[in-house]
């Protein structure tokens, strides 16, 4: 028999058993668009928090104590600002230095109020991580020194407490203190449905006084030479551990970081698609089943498709195909209703998810396999049939 | 002329669960070209399962059984099947047809196992129903077509191929007479027409009558293989016009059955096992 007679044999048989055909193949739909649709938000958020990541540059070193690494509890901060002198002393530039201690706190102004983090830093942080002034001004180095209380806004926050005023110029109160606003940050956005706009930069000394603290969580390095950042890293960690003995220190790289976040995010997605194809192979089993059911119900048809001349492996073929293309449509029909469910969900939720051409590939292959895969044992027990005893079945 | 099939001291043992259980115990015979041979029988006498080995749809545990010049136990499946499309064509009680697939497309189906083209295979289809009367109920589906049609169609998909031997399992035994009549009637055409052997199982007397030779079976061995005389046979007959047909062939009968048995008796054992049958 031809390919092409035999794929239309098989065509036949799905349509003449059109709801059975469909509720076959709604297991393989269910099973592809997951895995499209899972593989995608996992692809899409892996992407989106590498860019953010990326967009801080690949001469960055986070400087934080204990170890990066998957798993491994955040440890408390040691670090004071003379630690950030002598970081500074081993860059060779102060300016390129940049620390945070952070916490939330309610901001409010006037009847106004947002809570939203609080960040005391330097008057270096424009320049260690590229942030830029809409308007008004940034800190300055005399305001970190005095402890002065002024503030820069967030978009998001200016927004909020200012919504029909300009905000430079105002005064908001964080924590009970008041603070005069000098400046507000350009806009981020938003990203995995986090709001980058919503902060407030305070001078890094009137913070340790607002929560009564000498600690900085972390220090954030420029590193003039890229080619020797990890030197300087090693540098600046030796540096520190023998300021505070006993406490171990990391200096991460960018690339480091996008290791780190690629295994997590890498895992997070097989695990999504693992599941996803659990539900997969549970359609296959059912395109088992039902092929099982077709080769019984069709017994006599198969005797007599043997008796007047067709082969064990035509009738193979037949029912091969047969299982074949009913997975190949489910996983058609899977891959376009989880293309379209990744668009939605990137539409209307913050979920980013992106489609990729490989997930396609691999949902429709993987279907396509467990259709001969699950075809093969039906289709070889229909071509072995003896066409005596199949030629009697009721 | 070499015989359509030849069947030397073939038997037929089936295991059912350890035991041995023998449904043919050497069976000799030879159909010739252009037989017309009836198959009786009471039920269990074996004649179900020399027809399916007649047919090529099985093998036989013993003895030799040639069809259309090629030994049966020496080919493989596909060959099997293959022969079975080229030199049989099976009429069975029960018609057979696919469901939902049209009079022309059942009567294709041969052809699709040939590799014969989907226009080719039409036009011939066509012509087959055309020859068997349903040439305006090509795309009609078995379900829209009686019973006496639905058998047409299977005729017509057996000789679609044109094969030596038409084998036909009781071809009327769904079929009320006067409908059973007019299917016999074709088949008696169609195998003085075309010189296509046939070979029919059945169990009615009067059926078994009209045929040019009678096989007896009874446990598993042939115990009667007689030639009947036409004119005798047709005297029975409720159609005086039948009896003109099978006279008409009388001629055509006794140069076949000689040939066929000529040939048995060069390779020795037919013509013994035809005369132990008779015996």
């Amino acid at each position: 028999m031809r390919l092409a007679e035999a794929w239309r044999v098989a065509a036949d048989a799905l349509r003449a058993n059109r709801m059975r055909s469909l509720l076959t193949m709604l297991g393989v739909i269910i099973g592809v668009a997951s895995v499209v649709l899972l593989v995608a938000i996992g692809t899409g958020t892996k992407q989106t928090v590498e860019q953010q990541v990326e967009g801080l540059g690949s001469n960055l070193l986070l400087v934080v104590p204990g170890r990066l690494d998957v798993g491994s509890a955040p440890a408390v901060s040691p670090l004071t600002l003379q630690d950030v002198d002598a970081v500074g002393r081993v860059v060779g530039d102060p300016a390129r230095v940049a620390v945070t201690v952070a916490s939330g706190a309610t901001v409010r102004a006037g009847n106004r109020q947002d809570f939203t983090t609080v960040q005391g830093v330097l008057e270096t942080t424009p320049t260690v991580f590229a942030r830029d002034l809409g308007r008004g001004r940034y800190l300055t180095r005399s305001d970190v020194d005095t402890g002065r209380r002024v503030a820069v806004l967030g978009d998001s926050v200016a927004r909020v407490l200012f919504p029909d005023r300009e905000a430079v110029g105002q005064q908001v109160n964080v924590a009970g203190v008041r603070f005069r606003v000098i400046g507000v940050f350009t806009p981020l956005g938003q990203s995995l449905g986090v709001d980058r706009d919503d902060e407030v930069h305070i001078p890094v000394t009137a913070a340790q006084r607002l929560y009564g603290t000498q600690r900085v969580d972390a220090i954030a390095v420029r590193a003039p030479d890229r080619d020797r950042i990890d030197e300087l890293g090693q540098r600046i960690v030796t540096e520190l551990n023998g300021r505070h003995p006993g406490t171990e220190f990391s200096a991460v790289t960018q690339e480091q970081i996008l290791g780190v976040l690629g295994d997590i995010l890498g895992i997070l997605t097989g695990v999504l698609a693992a599941i996803a194809g659990i539900s997969l192979l549970v359609g296959g089993v059912g395109v088992s089943n039902i092929m099982l059911v077709s080769v019984r119900e069709r017994t006599r048809e198969i005797g007599l498709r043997k008796a007047v001349g067709a082969r064990p492996r035509d009738i193979g073929v037949q029912f091969l195909l047969e299982a074949v293309l009913l997975t190949s449509i489910g996983g058609l029909t899977g891959m376009a209703l989880g293309v379209g469910g990744a668009l939605l969900v990137a539409a209307v939720s913050p979920i980013p998810a992106a489609v990729t051409w490989w997930s396609l590939a691999l949902a429709f292959g993987v279907s396509a396999a467990v259709g001969i895969i699950f075809g093969v044992v039906p289709a070889q027990r229909a071509g072995r049939l003896d066409p005596v005893v199949a030629l009697r079945a009721e | 002329m070499s015989p359509a099939i030849e069947a030397v001291d073939v038997s037929r043992t089936y295991q059912l669960d350890g035991v041995s259980v023998p449904a043919l115990r050497g069976v000799s015979l030879t159909v010739a070209a252009g037989d017309y041979v009836a198959l009786i029988g009471p039920s269990g006498s074996g004649k179900s399962t020399l027809m399916h080995l007649l047919g090529g749809l099985d093998r036989p545990t013993g003895g030799r059984l040639v069809i259309g010049g090629r030994e049966v136990g020496a080919l493989s499946a596909p060959e099997l099947a293959r022969l079975r499309n080229e030199t049989i064509g099976f009429v069975f009680q029960a018609f057979h047809l696919l469901p939902r697939t049209t009079a022309v497309d059942n009567v294709a189906l041969p052809l699709v196992y040939r590799g014969v083209g989907a226009r080719q295979r039409r036009e011939r289809a066509a012509a087959m129903l055309g020859r068997v009367g349903l040439g305006h109920r090509l795309d009609h589906r078995p379900n829209q077509l009686s019973g006496g049609e639905q058998q047409r169609v299977a005729i017509a998909r057996a000789l679609v191929t044109d094969p030596t031997v038409l084998l036909a399992d009781e071809p009327t035994g769904n079929l009320d007479s006067t409908t059973g009549a007019a299917v016999l009637e074709l088949l008696e055409r169609l195998n003085a027409e075309s010189g296509v052997a046939l070979v029919m199982v059945t169990h009615d007397a009067e059926v078994a009558a009209r045929a040019r030779r009678r096989i007896t079976m009874r446990d598993g061995i042939v115990v009667a293989d007689t030639a009947q005389d036409p004119l005798t046979g047709s005297a029975g007959s409720d159609e005086p016009g039948m009896g003109g047909l099978g006279t008409a062939r009388a001629g055509g009968l006794g140069t076949a059955r000689a040939g066929g048995l000529g040939t048995a008796g060069a390779s020795g054992p037919g013509v013994a096992g035809a005369g132990g049958g008779g015996s």
